[in-house]
């Protein structure tokens, strides 16, 4: 099969076609065939199907089909379909140049069979994406670009040394399991870690998904952390750090998501908090707990999508995305309502939606850790209080009446479409997992509808609803406020900046003094022209006499 | 025939301008000493080039003086590091004199035009003499030959300014006491050996074991030619005689005098004294290194205040020289490699911004940094020139500059010796300043009012690109470079007892 085409090549030559086609409409239009003709590349090829790229004297493997790449294969080119049928009001051929190019780099990323693939297409979504927020054209989104780049090109760069050192280490830059026992397996970790927002390394995501433009959030939630998952899955399965980094990463978001105004930040940190299910699954590297993970990553790209779509949607009519602007829009928007709950009620894992039997296998699989267990439990009720229920209930019911909320017009067609077809999507997996299961890295025999699990599910959910609808009542529950809250990247932001300038001044202070001091010497030294203008001939003949005689005194002793 | 030439080119090297420099007095053809200067460089140089190709693989050509067999006899002894030598001589003796028949026409009286020419074929002749030659008398003379008309052909510049003969007498006068040291020293060790050639030097010297008549001989040796070569803090006749000079003079001797002697002394220390008596390492060690760290650094501060570009590339090569000198007193094969490839680096990068400044003194009058600005916009081409030359002077990477601080610093570091390889980066930086100082000059400022410049002339132009384009081919490829330098370097090494690394 030495003839078959590189998907994410058929991406990028749509990059380099599209904007040459003059017709907006047109455009839009044809661009929905690019991920369906790039998954045709791929769809029915035999797993163990690869690509070698000689170069030098070293030969890459630039395509590499099996199970776990197909999986996620499929699920980018659906996510990039999804994005692109939800964004066909564009007419920035930026966005979506860069659209294209992000999908490709991140299904190529996906195929890659070497690190030095990898590497190349690493760096190739970081900078495609990051023009998805600067194609918001804002000051603000410029300087949040920056600094997610910043992210992102450290991730690289970091990937980059440890491709350098592991080769230096083993002779081979093959991309199979690697163990953390060498600096370059920790540089490629924290590398991937950047990317997948480990707790501490995560502030990129919260501070640039909600500052892309509406479209390119819904883009941006698919790809960049679940490429990170797919290497941590590929390259770290069974590493018991992530269970512990992942388990933390359910908890923390949960928090500063139910505190958030912000929907589309609630959704971000909502995001991460889906990641460390995923991480946690990598980490316990069992073949049960990597298909959920492979299962869920499936499953999260589409119903996330479908949120950030809803959000998406509302931001598009109402042009704010703050909860404390918006609610009861549920008689203007009715079809954006419900399929935004559909997505809600698949992130909390409403058994037949596609989030129960995608996170029941991971549950499932961290039964032998007890307290991780537990905290994916309340990590769990977490995401219904967040994303399931404040995220619907604060756009389209909230502390405004119907009659109060602005009229605005339901979501444009193609917006519905695709958010129907997500939607039609998350129902689908959740009432017939099997076909999911099907194509899993692992072969499966989970029964996810077992009276055990959807009673302790539904009984995990109706108490947290029951809590939600208690603290309600009692005008507890930070619903929205208008702040701005204190995060992690304070630190860096804020605290170092300020500590840096505050030492700044000292030194220049310091230095101010010293240089005041040494200003008169210095001019007195430098005032004096070297005597550069014609030596006597005595002084010369004088010189040549000193020499010789330091010469000849050392000669003797 | 051509066997009898192949046989006696080590002679025909010498001899042949040699004989042509009386004719260049007689012929009174207009510019006909010009041609005949010119015509007999290129035939040296065409024989630098052959004895170069035919020692390149390491063969050592031994040629004897009127049949006379050695330790009696002359010997001439080609191996590859004087033949590398001899080729940079000869070659910066070509595109020299290609430069001077505009250069010199304008800054020498015509009426001295066949004086100078033979002044300056007599200087080329001394100069590859004291290359070829394997007699260490044979030194001495060639080394005056060179030297009386070095000052003869400094004295030349006195119509563009007076100061050229002060310049000369100074030079004349200290050229003597450092050859005077010099023969003391030759006289000294012919006292305790009873030979001349070289190579039976060596060899008795070996024999004879450590005496005080071989230490004041090493001593005045050492010293003489300290001297010859500028180093610091001897240096002090050379910034006047290449400021005054004729332009193409500069470029000339800046390109080859200072670089013969330091054969010379190469030659002394390593071939003929060969550091079998720890005394001699140690003086290296204990003066020659300290001058010429100092010598490195304080050539190029003295350089950054100069407003006389001239007077300004005097006093780099006095920095340059030091940075010679360290790689010499490294007394490491490395070390010496990388002060044999900057001798040939150096030499195509000063002559090549000697060129600028005559072209400037020719066609605006001035080399004066004050007067001389905006002239990167009249004098596109030779300033572009300048900022080649001047960024092989720092040692920017694609420049020879750079490879020669490359092999220098990894020469250094190879010994451990930090604080050098500290010196030889300031070294750098500072050239950076007096560099940036004329570039900014040139290109920065707004030209003084009413003042018209033309481009240099194409005899100009060719034989200034040529040492700059080497400048810049060398830099990135080096390999031929290196080889020789390479090569020499072990020649040396094999040559003296030190025991190597």
């Amino acid at each position: 099969m030495t003839n078959l085409v590189m998907p994410s090549l058929v991406y990028f030559a749509a990059a380099c076609l599209a904007p040459l086609i003059p017709h907006a409409r047109l455009r839009a239009v044809l661009l929905l065939g690019v991920p369906v003709l790039a998954a045709a590349t791929f769809f029915s090829a035999t797993y163990g199907t690869s690509h070698i790229l000689p170069l030098f004297d070293t030969h890459l493997k630039i395509f590499r089909l099996d199970a776990l790449s197909y999986v996620f294969a499929l699920v980018f080119s659906l996510a990039a379909f999804l994005s692109l049928l939800y964004a066909a009001h564009i007419r920035d051929r930026l966005e979506q140049v860069s659209t294209l190019i992000y999908a490709g780099s991140a299904i190529g990323a996906v195929f890659a069979g070497d690190l030095v693939t990898l590497f190349v297409f690493w760096e190739g979504t970081a900078i495609a994406s990051v023009f998805l927020i600067w194609s918001r054209r804002t000051e603000g989104s410029y300087a949040t670009g920056l600094r997610y780049i910043t992210a992102q090109i450290a991730s690289g760069l970091l990937l980059l040394i440890g491709i350098v050192l592991f080769y230096h280490d083993t002779g081979s830059v093959a991309f199979e399991r690697m163990t953390l026992d060498s600096t370059a397996t920790w540089c490629i970790f924290i590398a991937f870690g950047i990317k997948c927002a480990f707790p501490l390394l995560h502030n990129w995501l919260q501070d640039s998904y909600p500052a892309a433009t509406l479209t390119g959030t819904v883009t941006l939630s698919a790809f960049t952390t679940k490429l990170a998952v797919y290497a941590l899955a590929r390259g770290f399965a069974g590493t018991e750090y992530l269970i512990y980094i992942g388990a933390v990463m359910t908890l923390f978001p949960v928090f500063f998501a139910a505190i958030e105004n912000n929907l589309r930040r609630v959704l971000s940190y909502s995001l991460n908090n889906q990641l460390g299910f995923m991480v946690v699954g990598v980490g316990i590297g069992t073949p049960l707990a990597l298909d959920g993970t492979v299962a869920h990553a499936f499953a999260h790209v589409i119903y996330k999508s479908l949120l950030f779509m809803s959000v998406g949607a509302v931001l598009y009519r109402t042009g704010t995305d703050k909860a404390s602007e918006l609610g009861g829009l549920w008689k203007s928007m009715p079809l954006t309502m419900v399929l935004c709950i559909v997505g809600a009620m698949s992130i909390s894992a409403f058994p037949l939606f596609s989030g129960f039997i995608a996170k029941s296998l991971i549950v499932s699989a961290s039964e032998p850790y007890l307290w991780v267990w537990f905290a994916l439990m309340i990590a769990s009720v977490g995401v219904l209080e967040h994303a399931g229920i404040k995220i619907p209930f604060s756009m389209f019911f909230g502390h405004r009446s119907a009659a109060d909320a602005p009229k605005v017009e339901e979501a444009p067609l193609h917006m519905i479409i695709a958010m129907s077809f997500a939607a039609g999507l998350c129902i689908a997996i959740g009432v017939w997992p099997e076909n999911l299961y099907a194509i899993l890295p692992y072969p499966v025999d989970y029964v996810p509808y077992t009276t055990a699990h959807v009673v302790t599910q539904l009984q995990l959910l109706f108490f947290a609803i029951l809590a939600f609808a208690l603290l309600m009542r009692f005008g507890l529950y930070p619903l929205e406020y208008r702040s701005i809250n204190l995060e992690f990247d304070w630190l860096y932001r804020r605290f170092l900046p300020r500590l840096v300038s505050r030492l700044a001044m000292r030194v220049t202070h310091a230095w101010r003094s010293l240089a005041g001091r040494t200003t008169a010497i210095a001019t007195r030294i430098l005032s004096y022209s070297p005597p550069a203008n014609s030596a006597s001939t005595g002084t010369m003949v004088l010189w040549i006499a000193i020499l010789l005689g330091i010469v000849l005194c050392l000669a003797y002793l | 025939m051509p066997q009898f030439i192949a046989q006696h080119l080590p002679i025909l090297q010498v001899i042949v301008p040699l004989i042509a420099a009386p004719f260049c007095a007689l012929i009174s053809v207009r510019n006909g000493a010009w041609w005949l200067a010119f015509v007999t460089s290129l035939v040296t140089f065409a024989i630098s080039v052959l004895l170069f190709a035919a020692t390149f693989d390491g063969e050592i050509i031994s040629y004897h003086l009127g049949g006379w067999a050695p330790p009696i006899g002359i010997e001439y002894r080609v191996d590859m590091l004087n033949a590398f030598v001899l080729t940079i001589v000869s070659g910066t003796g070509v595109l020299t004199l290609l430069y001077a028949r505009a250069s010199v026409a304008h800054e020498v009286d015509a009426k001295q035009h066949g004086l100078f020419y033979t002044a300056f074929v007599l200087c080329l002749t001394g100069l590859l003499g004291v290359t070829i030659t394997g007699d260490a008398f044979n030194v001495f003379v060639f080394l005056e030959i060179s030297s009386l008309a070095t000052y003869a052909i400094v004295a030349s510049g006195a119509k563009t300014d007076r100061r050229a003969l002060t310049a000369a007498y100074n030079y004349l006068i200290m050229g003597t006491i450092g050859a005077t040291f010099f023969v003391i020293g030759l006289g000294l060790l012919y006292m305790i050996t009873g030979t001349l050639n070289m190579a039976d030097l060596a060899q008795r010297l070996l024999e004879h074991g450590d005496s005080r008549t071989l230490r004041m001989g090493y001593a005045f040796i050492l010293v003489g030619l300290g001297l010859k070569l500028a180093m610091f803090p001897l240096h002090q006749w050379l910034p006047n005689a290449y400021t005054y000079a004729p332009s193409a003079v500069s470029a000339f001797l800046s390109a080859t005098a200072t670089k013969v002697a330091i054969y010379v002394l190469l030659r002394f220390l390593f071939s003929v004294f060969g550091f079998s008596i720890p005394f001699e390492a140690d003086i290296l060690f204990l003066v020659v290194l300290p001058l010429a760290l100092a010598g490195s650094l304080i050539g190029a501060y003295i350089a950054t205040y100069q407003d006389n570009l001239k007077r300004l590339l005097a006093y780099s090569s006095i920095s340059q020289i030091g940075a010679m000198l360290i790689g010499v007193s490294m007394l490491s094969a490395s070390g010496l490699m990388a002060a044999i490839i900057h001798l040939f680096n150096h030499a195509v990068t000063k002559a090549s911004l000697y060129m600028v400044a005559g072209a400037y003194a020719k066609e605006a009058g001035t080399v004066s940094i004050r007067e001389l600005r905006g002239v990167g916009r009249d004098m596109p081409f030779t300033t572009a020139a300048f900022v080649v030359g001047g960024m092989s002077l720092i040692g920017i990477p694609l420049t020879v500059g750079f490879i020669s601080k490359w092999y220098l610093v990894e020469a250094a570091l190879m010994r451990g010796w930090w604080p050098v390889v500290i010196v030889i980066v300031v070294s750098s930086l500072i050239a950076l300043i007096y560099v940036g100082k004329f570039i900014e000059a040139a290109y920065m400022h707004p030209a003084p009012q009413g003042i018209i410049r033309r481009e240099a002339p194409l005899t100009m132009l060719i034989p200034m690109w040529i040492f700059a384009g080497l400048s810049l081919f060398f830099g990135i490829n080096s390999s031929l470079t290196s080889e020789a330098a390479a090569r020499a370097a072990q020649g040396l090494v094999a040559a003296s007892s030190l025991i190597w690394q």
